[in-house]
């Protein structure tokens, strides 16, 4: 994946593949911090085990006063700062800009949105629907028929409906809002590379574009009580015109069933 | 400096009254306000929590390694029938008790006690050449307040609703709704922790108070700042660290009971929906503000975990390589300004809570800003060893081990320090990872230096060598099985704290690490998985994980022997400077009486003159006022 590195690092650690736009950078980043760290690492230790032995009372009987009179740590010590200022004025600041001031418009059409609920222990996907428009949520409303408490009045829930699976459409830009109805979880999205705490009273955002078609566990990441480790749901990444199909259908079917008991 | 003399004048009231009244057994070695004591009831009380923080994560690894295996040995306990399941696995209850237990009693009750309650309480007043702390009994009143608070925490175990299972860090609104449905809520897992946390800082706040004012007040004469040997710095920062951050977790803790028992909505936001019920509360309160609270004490008190272990790893140093530390003004400039910003990184712990650009770039800034300091307190230490004639006694192992295992903890924090690279990273096992070695073969090493370099001062013999080797290098090897899998499990995406030690995540878990036939594969398959042809997948480290955790818990044993058998049987080294040392606590008798010193400790020079040029010993203490005279000057007023 990246032609700088012959040798990566970080898929040596057991890095597992990527699904998203950014991953690439995050996965380059982050290499470009695990050589930085092997370079410091294997030099400073070096010098460590040099040190051992060539100091060892056997082999150095009398200490000296003054040790060692180079400035070479000085200028190690600059060169950490000069690398790390590098990380921060080229990488760090500017990608997370991106991340948080590069959510995608909510006039956008071509974007697609979803909210993430999270409760004690599962997740709820709310989709828009056709209209793009989600309804309003109300937590009054919620029931065991209404696990996001759609507020059935407002016009725009009409065709909005939820998923257990969150189905993501590949190459285009998905926002997700996150948020949690009892407790903090954390929406973890290990291929794309992102996640995105879960704070009840709180909804926050997160978006990237899905490159990859594959169905993959969504990990939550937050203690959030006895069943914390099996919060296990999927996301599952499919071609664009698949996806459309899949979110009119449900969409028109959710519109439907609303019809249906707004004339009972 | 007329406040010292006071001090020693006052010392020798001391000395006169100890003369006069024998104090009873109870006032002696229970409620005594002496120093030394009060350092060794520290240090006992928080070995013993050590132990059992230890165990509670035994269990835990039993579980992550083996979710689908009863645990061994301790079904009968009845403690343990209430908890885990009829199948005898471990549950999520347990597991979340277990967790959170872990982290509050290794933090809280384990390692800040040891370095700051036992090693600063003895040794420092013994290093500044005072009689005794500034407060005696406010000394006292901070160890009752810790033991109590600890009591307070252990008990909580044997609740109806068990310990807190919340997280080490509490976090609200899981704090908050769980274990509702007791009767009475005032004894329950999470309010008692609240309790005993408000204890436990209260503690806290007296011993920082007493450490501040005794170094800055009851240094001998001619104990100058740049005389101050660097332990006592390193105590002095974390005194103020102490002081100013735990106010706001103990706000939090009040307003977290509040919320708890007094119907109030800090914490709690509106519209909580708990397991189908809307939640009784007003409503209106902000998590993110109990976070905010947390971890503004939470990140300081990292460096309070760390800072005495680094001040004992450099008083060691400095003795067994025969030179001077290098470059100590550079490292009490680097522990101040590391004091300094340690109050002003806390909301890296919070970089997914949805922060904003201009926010996130000031954490990360101060977050790698941070890195700096450290790295000049290690690299010192580091090059203090060259040029030095090394000489590995158990104490210098140990604090030889400590600089490549924290330079590996350090080195870690730096990926995790960039917001974006957390998008990957954050409550992974890489943290674990990262963090466990900066404070268990990092700080615990630090400590163990310490037990095995103080032992002769107080009990005038040393601690076995042979059981020390017994005790070091097992304990190297398993910390390192222990945590280096975990940065591969980290980076693989398996997140913390789950029972199963993340089975329920299989796609996640079940990455091939070493493909089938990989020689690695193969020794670990001969030894794990009697010599099946398999791959080795990411979750399967857990195995190797958990067999370094129980093999690390057997490397305690010679510890332990070593510990109690050396009070009576160890080598004598009755003389008051076994370790021809420099410091002023050399000076004084083995084991130091009641007011510490039998002649007038004066400072003439700086700590750590060792081989200086010219001299006949490659020590030239800093209580010798010239080296062709070895007697100090006696006090008058003594004789």
């Amino acid at each position: 994946m990246d032609p700088v590195f012959a040798f990566s690092i970080t898929k040596f650690l057991g890095q597992p593949e990527a699904a998203s736009r950014h991953a690439g950078q995050i996965d380059h980043m982050n290499e470009v911090v695990h050589w930085f760290m092997l370079v410091l690492f294997v030099g400073w230790t070096l010098f460590f085990f040099v040190t051992l032995c060539k100091f060892h009372r056997k082999a150095n009987p009398k200490a000296s006063y003054r040790g060692i009179t180079s400035h070479f740590s000085t200028h190690l010590e600059i060169i950490v700062v000069l690398v790390e200022v590098v990380l921060l004025l080229g990488f760090a600041y500017q990608l997370w800009s991106e991340r948080v001031d590069g959510i995608p418009s909510a006039t956008d059409k071509d974007v697609v949105r979803i909210r993430a609920v999270g409760e004690q222990f599962r997740w709820s996907f709310h989709y828009a629907g056709e209209d793009g428009l989600f309804g309003l949520v109300s937590a009054e409303r919620i029931d065991a028929g209404n696990p996001v408490g759609l507020v059935k009045e407002d016009p725009s829930s009409k065709d909005d409906f939820l998923s257990p699976e969150l189905m993501l459409p590949k190459g285009r830009k998905v926002v997700i809002q996150v948020t949690a109805k009892d407790v903090i979880h954390n929406l973890a999205l290990v291929p794309m590379r992102i996640q995105q705490d879960a704070i009840p009273g709180m909804e926050i955002p997160m978006w990237f574009v899905p490159t990859k078609t594959g169905r993959w566990d969504i990990v939550c990441a937050q203690l959030c009580g006895a069943a914390h480790a099996k919060m296990v749901a999927k996301m599952k990444c499919v071609e664009d015109a698949e996806y459309q199909d899949w979110a009119s259908g449900r969409s028109k079917a959710a519109k439907a069933a609303a019809v249906a008991v707004a004339k009972n | 400096m007329s406040a010292t003399e006071a001090s020693h004048s006052e010392a020798h009231d001391h000395h006169d009254g100890h003369d006069h009244h024998e104090l009873s057994f109870w006032q002696k070695y229970v409620f005594s306000t002496d120093h030394k004591v009060i350092g060794i009831q520290y240090g006992i009380t928080s070995l013993i929590f050590l132990a059992i923080g230890f165990f509670l994560m035994m269990v835990m690894r039993w579980s992550i390694a083996y979710p689908d295996r009863p645990l061994p040995m301790v079904g009968d306990w009845p403690f343990f029938n209430k908890w885990i399941g009829e199948d005898g696995l471990v549950t999520g209850d347990l597991y979340n008790m277990f967790g959170a237990m872990h982290g509050t009693i290794m933090v809280f009750l384990g390692v800040v006690p040891l370095a700051f309650g036992a090693f600063g309480n003895y040794v420092t007043p013994l290093q500044i050449g005072a009689p005794d702390m500034a407060f005696p009994r406010l000394n006292m009143a901070s160890y009752w307040f810790y033991l109590l608070g600890g009591v307070l925490m252990f008990i909580s175990f044997f609740l109806d609703s068990g310990a807190a299972k919340a997280g080490w860090t509490n976090y609200s609104p899981l704090a908050n709704i769980t274990d509702q449905q007791y009767r009475d809520l005032f004894w329950t897992s999470q309010t008692q922790w609240l309790m005993a946390m408000v204890f436990l800082i209260t503690s806290s706040l007296l011993g920082a108070v007493n450490f501040i004012t005794t170094i800055i007040n009851l240094r001998a004469k001619g104990m100058t700042w740049m005389r101050l040997p660097f332990f006592c710095w390193a105590q002095l920062v974390t005194g103020f660290l102490l002081l100013l951050a735990f106010p706001p977790l103990e706000v939090a803790a009040v307003m977290q009971l509040m919320d708890r028992l007094a119907g109030t909505s800090f914490f709690i936001p509106t519209g909580l929906h708990v397991g189908g019920n809307m939640v009784d509360a007003a409503g209106g309160g902000s998590p993110l503000l109990y976070q905010h609270l947390f971890w503004f004490l939470g990140h300081p008190e990292v460096y309070v975990l760390i800072l005495p272990g680094i001040g004992i790893v450099a008083e060691i140093v400095a003795n067994n390589t025969r030179k001077p530390l290098w470059g100590y003004k550079t490292m009490v400039g680097a522990v101040m300004v590391l004091g300094f910003l340690s109050f002003i990184v806390w909301a890296h712990h919070m970089y997914l809570t949805g922060m904003g650009t201009a926010i996130s770039t000031f954490f990360q800034t101060t977050t790698v800003l941070i890195s700096i300091p450290s790295v000049i307190l290690i690299t010192s230490i580091l090059l203090s060893m060259w040029g030095g004639s090394i000489r590995f006694t158990m104490p210098m192992l140990w604090a030889t081990a400590f600089i490549p295992m924290f330079g590996i903890g350090g080195l870690t924090g730096l990926p995790l320090a960039f917001n974006y690279l957390d998008l990957h990273l954050h409550d992974t096992y890489y943290v674990i990872g990262h963090f466990h070695y900066v404070v268990a073969p990092g700080t615990i090493f630090a400590l163990f230096a310490g037990i095995y370099y103080w032992y002769p001062k107080q009990t005038g013999r040393q601690m076995n060598s042979f059981l020390g080797h017994l005790h070091f290098w097992p304990s190297l090897l398993c910390m390192n099985l222990i945590f280096a899998p975990m940065f591969i499990q980290g980076m693989a995406g398996m997140h913390r704290r789950a029972f199963d030690g993340g089975a329920a995540y299989e796609q996640i878990s079940s990455q091939v690490y070493l493909e089938q036939g990989h020689p690695l594969a193969v020794l670990f398959n001969a030894i794990f998985r009697g010599g099946a042809d398999l791959p080795v997948e990411v979750i399967n480290l857990n195995l190797l994980t958990s067999a370094g955790a129980f093999l690390l818990a057997l490397a305690q044993v010679p510890f332990v022997i070593n510990f109690f058998l050396s009070m009576f049987r160890g080598a004598k080294s009755d003389e008051r400077n076994p370790w021809q040392g420099t410091t002023l606590e050399w000076m004084c008798p083995t084991p130091p009486p009641h007011g510490n010193f039998d002649r007038e400790p004066v400072a003439y020079r700086g700590p750590y003159e060792y081989s200086v040029p010219g001299e006949e010993r490659d020590f030239t203490p800093q209580f010798e006022p010239d080296t062709r005279v070895t007697e100090a000057r006696p006090l008058p007023s003594l004789h």
